[in-house]
């Protein structure tokens, strides 16, 4: 397991490095530089003092350098654009209002779409059924931004139940989850009713149905565990759709999340907020990639995160 | 002796996309305490639905038990509400079925599958079940059973998975053990040691079992009476001697026949022509007469009544109904 750990600890670091890279390059291959779409004319006097505080005059190779050795001391630098804070103080900022809205989404997406997929799959054929899998096909169609903007001119506009954006209360995370929550739910309710149904007919569940335990043990016991393989496996791809997700539901909703800096950072060419923030999402996906390969081992014994040494 | 199980009549249909199959369509059978009777017959002649149907486990709501009663210890199961049925099943009647590799939950110790029955039924202790499921290991021919019960199906061997599974299912001590087609997955080795621990089992315990299988050789080991199906019916039962050296309906003795044997002269096999009867349409008369050497125009219209030729041999042809013209053989 230690083994396995610190294995997995250097790939993590060697995919972050690699991340790291290839943003640089992208981001430099993006023509102009922070100070072009400013509005204001610089002199050229002060347009050269600046490069040359930002290093932007130096050969790319010291560039790549400098930004190597910031990520590797986790201090990216003041942003650019607003040179008063560090890149640090808008990810310490920025992220717990993400990662709470992330955590909300994923919580309600799971907790709901299982439930919906095992109905669906309970009552295969039934009411249920089709009622679910109607919702889960309008949940997958309907793209998370037309759904958030439809919440609000309803709910807000319209029937002025629910605050129109911002992130203060309860209450103004209501719409922003739902809006993100509906697509991952479907994904998953969909999944769940299939492998529910391929488990259901596994002579294991026949096998528990003759021991005379009772139905709902039978579901949750031998059933949902097996069933629930496949949405693990999702759920590193899901977690990446929901933090992409965040992006434009953070805009709509205008929520100061690190969403928000991401955008506004790749439009102001603002390198180091850029850099600072992809580094910290892939970072932060990276980390629960590995989290779910954990849940899929604990889930399933015949997977062992450790190649070697038997059973 | 005392009947443990009687079934009478049974009647079970399946709705599908393609039609109403008409499974199982009148059987009567009786099992006595203590002994094992071996239901035999090919591929969709009806022995699991109707081994399932004592379970009450008929896929439902496709499949219907549609007319008959299984009279369990006096109980008719098909009357029997779902919560009974449940405190019958894995105490009173226990079931194993054909796949072991995977009739065992994968994501669950062994253990706990083992205890979970007894949990479900009784309410022991965490130890106590521990010990019980321990002896139970011991008693299907585990070594190591402390130590096994920790681990996951994976880690066993098809042989081994079974005799856990026989474990399991033996674990609430049961009167009846339905056992289908226990040996059907395994290798031939492990089939013959299997079917030694169901001996070895009924002695220790005393346990009826019924055995669904299409392996002759499985039936002439173990069972004490034979029960031989065709087209949802049973066509022949009699005791083990009964049917293995006085078989009296031509798809019996096609059965035999068709069994590779040692001291065969010929080296080709003699298998039964034809295919089983259509169960979406079941013939009106005997369900073999389309394959039958003997068939008679009788054959095709009208099924034959039950010719009781001793006290425990049965069969349903009319070449043995007491109209039939007898030819010295």
């Amino acid at each position: 397991m230690a083994i396995y750990l610190i294995r997995r600890f250097v790939i993590m670091i060697a995919t972050i490095f690699v991340i790291a890279t290839l943003t640089f390059i992208l981001m430099h291959s993006i023509p102009g530089n922070p100070f072009t779409t400013q509005d204001r004319s610089t002199s050229e006097a002060v347009q050269e003092n600046l490069n040359a505080h930002y290093h932007l005059d130096e050969p790319m190779i010291v560039q790549y350098g400098i930004w190597l050795k910031s990520l590797a001391t986790f201090d990216f630098g003041p942003s650019i654009k607003q040179p008063t804070e560090t890149v640090n103080d808008l990810l310490v900022r920025g992220f717990p209002i993400s990662a709470e809205l992330g955590m909300w989404t994923i919580t309600i997406a799971l907790i709901s779409g299982i439930t919906l997929g095992v109905l669906a799959a309970l009552k295969h054929n039934g009411i249920i059924d089709y009622i679910a899998m109607t919702l889960a096909v309008l949940g997958i169609s309907i793209p998370n931004f037309i759904l958030a903007t439809l919440l609000i001119q309803q709910l807000a506009v319209n029937l002025q139940l629910l605050p129109a954006a911002t992130w203060s209360s309860p209450m103004h995370m209501i719409m922003p989850i739902i809006a993100l929550a509906t697509g991952p739910t479907a994904i998953i309710a969909r999944l769940t009713r299939s492998s529910m149904l391929e488990v259901l007919t596994q002579d294991y569940i026949k096998t528990a149905r003759a021991k005379g335990l009772s139905p709902a043990k039978i579901v949750i016991k031998h059933a949902l565990r097996n069933a629930l393989m496949p949405v693990v496996t999702i759920l590193g791809t899901l977690v990446a759709a929901i933090l992409t997700g965040t992006f434009v539901i953070e805009r709509i909703f205008a929520i100061p999340g690190m969403g928000k800096y991401f955008v506004e950072s790749i439009n102001n060419r603002d390198y180091p907020v850029i850099m600072g923030t992809t580094v910290f999402y892939s970072a932060f996906l990276i980390f629960m990639l590995f989290l779910v390969d954990i849940v899929y081992s604990i889930l399933d014994p015949r997977i062992k995160l450790h190649k070697k040494g038997g059973s | 002796m005392e009947k443990i199980l009687e079934i009478d009549d049974l009647h079970v249909h399946f709705s599908t996309y393609g039609g109403t199959v008409q499974a199982v369509r009148g059987v009567n059978l009786y099992l006595n305490k203590g002994e094992t009777l071996a239901i035999v017959g090919e591929s969709g002649s009806g022995k699991s639905v109707t081994s399932n149907s004592i379970m009450q486990l008929i896929p439902s709501p496709s499949g219907k038990i549609v007319r008959g009663s299984i009279r369990f210890k006096g109980k008719d199961l098909v009357q029997t509400s779902k919560k009974e049925m449940r405190a019958i099943r894995g105490v009173d009647i226990s079931m194993i079925f054909q796949d072991p590799m995977t009739a065992l939950n994968p994501t669950l110790t062994v253990g706990d599958q083992l205890t979970e029955g007894l949990k479900q039924h009784s309410s022991v202790s965490i130890g106590k079940a521990k010990k019980k499921a321990i002896e139970m290991l011991r008693l299907v021919g585990i070594t190591n059973p402390e130590s096994r019960l920790k681990q996951y199906p994976h880690q066993f061997s098809g042989g081994m998975r079974q005799r856990i599974v026989i474990a399991m299912a033996l674990i609430c001590e049961p009167d009846l053990l339905i056992a289908d087609e226990p040996t059907t997955a395994l290798d031939v080795t492990i089939q013959a040691q299997i079917m030694e621990l169901f001996k070895e089992i009924q002695d220790k315990t005393g346990v009826s079992i019924i055995l669904v299988t299409h392996d002759l050789g499985v039936v002439a080991r173990v069972a004490d009476r034979v029960a031989v199906m065709y087209g949802g019916k049973i066509i022949e039962t009699g005791d083990k001697d009964d049917i293995f050296y006085r078989p009296q309906h031509p798809y019996t003795i096609g059965l035999l026949q068709s069994v590779p044997r040692l001291d065969m002269k010929e080296d080709i096999l003699q298998p039964i022509d034809g295919t089983p009867p259509d169960l979406f349409a079941p013939p009106q008369g005997c369900p073999f007469t389309a394959r039958c050497a003997h068939a008679m125009q009788v054959c095709a219209n009208v099924h034959p009544a039950t010719s009781y030729l001793s006290d425990s041999h049965q069969v349903e042809c009319w070449l043995q109904d007491a109209r039939a013209k007898r030819q010295p053989v």
